[in-house]
């Protein structure tokens, strides 16, 4: 009798937190719909700001923070992935690549800002990228390397030993076996890190601030050379300045709704993906 | 002894780490026959046989000494390429290992890393080799389906069919029915009946009856030695060493 009241007192509990974590969620996204809805319009997705951020659209925010998302995981992507298997496949397990992993591991919890500051130093000054989608891109691709990293070297040490022995007992190199069987195999896993890498992203305000951000564009970016809006920064920016606090709350918390539904979309994509290509590995 | 000598093993010594694992073994393998391998579960006969074709050069702190020849080439030589020997010596593992990847693909595999690129050539092949392994009525329909979801029993026999289509020299078997039931497990046996005509067979087995049915020559391992190494049939009826007659009669392993 005791156990079966332990059981229930166990699941009672879990349900709780369950319940709790998911009430925060809906609350969130219930909070920033209701108050993003109301301004949302064909105009203020396809138009450019006009009268000092109190009207017309965010158009250009809603493509610089795609610009910055894409840029930066087709940046950082093959790079990580090509880390990973270095770290997993090719480096012997010894002491200089143990402190490589963990400095890679202490690199994700340095602060946003922090790249924020290195990207204006390296990307903007020293390479002469300029305040730039591409010094933007560049930044927030360093800023989720380490992730793409750890999430690539887990779905790579997942890969069943006996997967790559078949492949070498058939006559494979070693780079063919992680091509033709590894690499496949570890996919769903490695789009996985991705995703949360998007996320991310996507949402972050400090790397982009001196490195790609600004506050206000009349059209889109020219090239990958000029600076972009940004969503996250144009809701921090309408947020802290301008005269019309009314007005701009109101942008502000439909800038919020399109964040979350782009951040929504581009995941949804991403698991689409990652889902059919499991289907052919499970 | 009538047929040539297809593998030479001369005084070999494995380590794993500092675990003496194999202490100075010394047989001859003879061309298109079948040599068993069997032993107590710990005495080495997976390490054993995972010489043959280098799989042992993937584990980290193994040291090995000693040499073995193939065709009369040393095998553990610098410079020798360890991709063509893995060629020649095929191996089925213990647990069916086939790819998450289609039947078709399974068997093109090995063909596409060796460099065919011809279609015809690797859809003739991919038949022929499924044929060989006798699995081909039961995956003629389904050759695009994902191999995982075939039985264990028919997962082994496509393993064995990846490893006749690169068209190996050598197969070595490390406990192939270990996972298997009585049906399969008999399958298989009828199938390195079939091949031992073509290939030459290296099997280890727990399965003291699967080597006296399907072996010419039998080797009894011991806590990593060599203690007896005769014709099947020697062994299996007069056995020259003490411990081998007890394992065979039960009394240890
Ligand atoms: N990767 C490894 N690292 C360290 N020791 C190992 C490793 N693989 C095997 N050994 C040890 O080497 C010895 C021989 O192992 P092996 O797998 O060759 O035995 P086996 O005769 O094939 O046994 P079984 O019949 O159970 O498969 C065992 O004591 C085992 O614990
Ligand atoms: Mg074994």
């Amino acid at each position: 009798m005791r156990k079966q009241v332990t059981q229930n007192l166990g699941f009672g509990l879990l349900f709780l937190c369950i319940t709790t974590a998911l009430f925060f969620l809906g609350t969130i996204i219930y909070f920033i719909t209701v108050r993003g809805v109301r301004i949302l319009s064909w105009d203020f997705l396809t138009e450019v700001p006009k009268e000092a951020m109190t009207a017309g659209g965010v158009a250009p925010a809603i493509m610089g923070t795609f610009y910055l998302t894409v840029g930066s995981i087709i940046i950082a992507l093959p790079l990580g992935v090509a880390c990973a298997i270095y770290l997993t496949e090719y480096s012997p397990r010894s002491f200089v690549v143990n402190i490589i992993r963990m400095s890679i591991n202490n690199l994700a919890g340095v602060p946003s800002v922090v790249f924020g500051l290195f990207g204006l130093a390296v990307f903007v000054k020293l390479f002469g990228f300029g305040v730039s989608v591409f010094s933007g891109c560049c930044t927030l691709g360093i800023l989720v390397l380490p992730q793409i990293i750890s999430a690539a070297q887990e779905a790579l040490l997942a890969v069943p030993q006996s997967y790559r022995e078949a492949s070498l007992a058939l006559g494979a190199t070693h780079w063919q076996t992680i091509r033709s069987t590894v690499l496949p195999t570890a996919l769903p896993g490695i789009m996985t890190g991705a995703i949360l890498s998007i996320g991310r992203v996507a949402g972050e305000t400090a790397p982009i601030l001196f490195t790609a951000a600004t506050f206000y564009m009349r059209g889109f970016p020219k090239s990958i050379f000029s600076e972009v809006m940004a969503l996250p920064y144009h809701i921090y920016a309408l947020m802290t300045e301008g005269t019309h606090p009314e007005q701009q709350t109101q942008i502000a918390y439909g800038c919020a709704l399109i964040l979350l539904f782009l951040v929504l979309s581009i995941s949804a994509a991403a698991i689409i993906l990652r889902q059919r290509q499991r289907k052919g590995y499970e | 002894m009538s047929n040539p000598v297809k593998i030479k093993v001369e005084n070999i010594n494995f380590y794993y780490g500092k675990s003496h694992t194999l202490k100075n073994l010394s047989m001859d393998i003879f061309d298109k026959q079948v040599t068993a391998i069997i032993g107590p579960s710990g005495c080495g006969k997976s390490t054993f046989i995972r010489l043959f074709n280098r799989m042992n050069d993937l584990i980290p702190n193994t040291r090995f000494e000693g040499k073995i020849y193939l065709d009369g080439k040393n095998i553990y030589s610098p410079g020798v390429d360890i991709v063509d020997i893995r060629r020649r010596v095929g191996m089925v593992f213990q647990n069916p290992n086939p790819f998450p990847k289609s039947i078709f693909d399974n068997i093109s595999y090995g063909l596409k890393v060796n460099g065919i690129k011809n279609r015809h050539t690797i859809e003739e092949k991919v038949v022929e080799s499924l044929k060989k392994a006798a699995i081909w009525e039961e995956v003629k329909d389904r050759l695009q389906e994902n191999a995982l979801g075939l039985s264990g029993g028919q997962q082994q026999r496509l393993c064995i069919a990846r490893c006749l289509a690169v068209e190996p020299e050598v197969i070595l078997f490390d406990e192939p029915a270990a996972s298997l039931d009585p049906i399969s497990t008999k399958k298989i046996e009828e199938l390195i009946e079939e091949l031992k005509k073509d290939y030459t067979i290296v099997i280890v087995t727990h399965n003291m009856q699967q080597a006296a049915r399907i072996s010419q020559y039998t080797v009894f391992l011991y806590l990593g030695k060599l203690i007896e190494y005769a014709t099947t049939n020697e062994l299996f009826t007069v056995p020259k060493n003490k411990m081998t007659e007890d394992y065979l009669t039960g009394k240890f392993g």
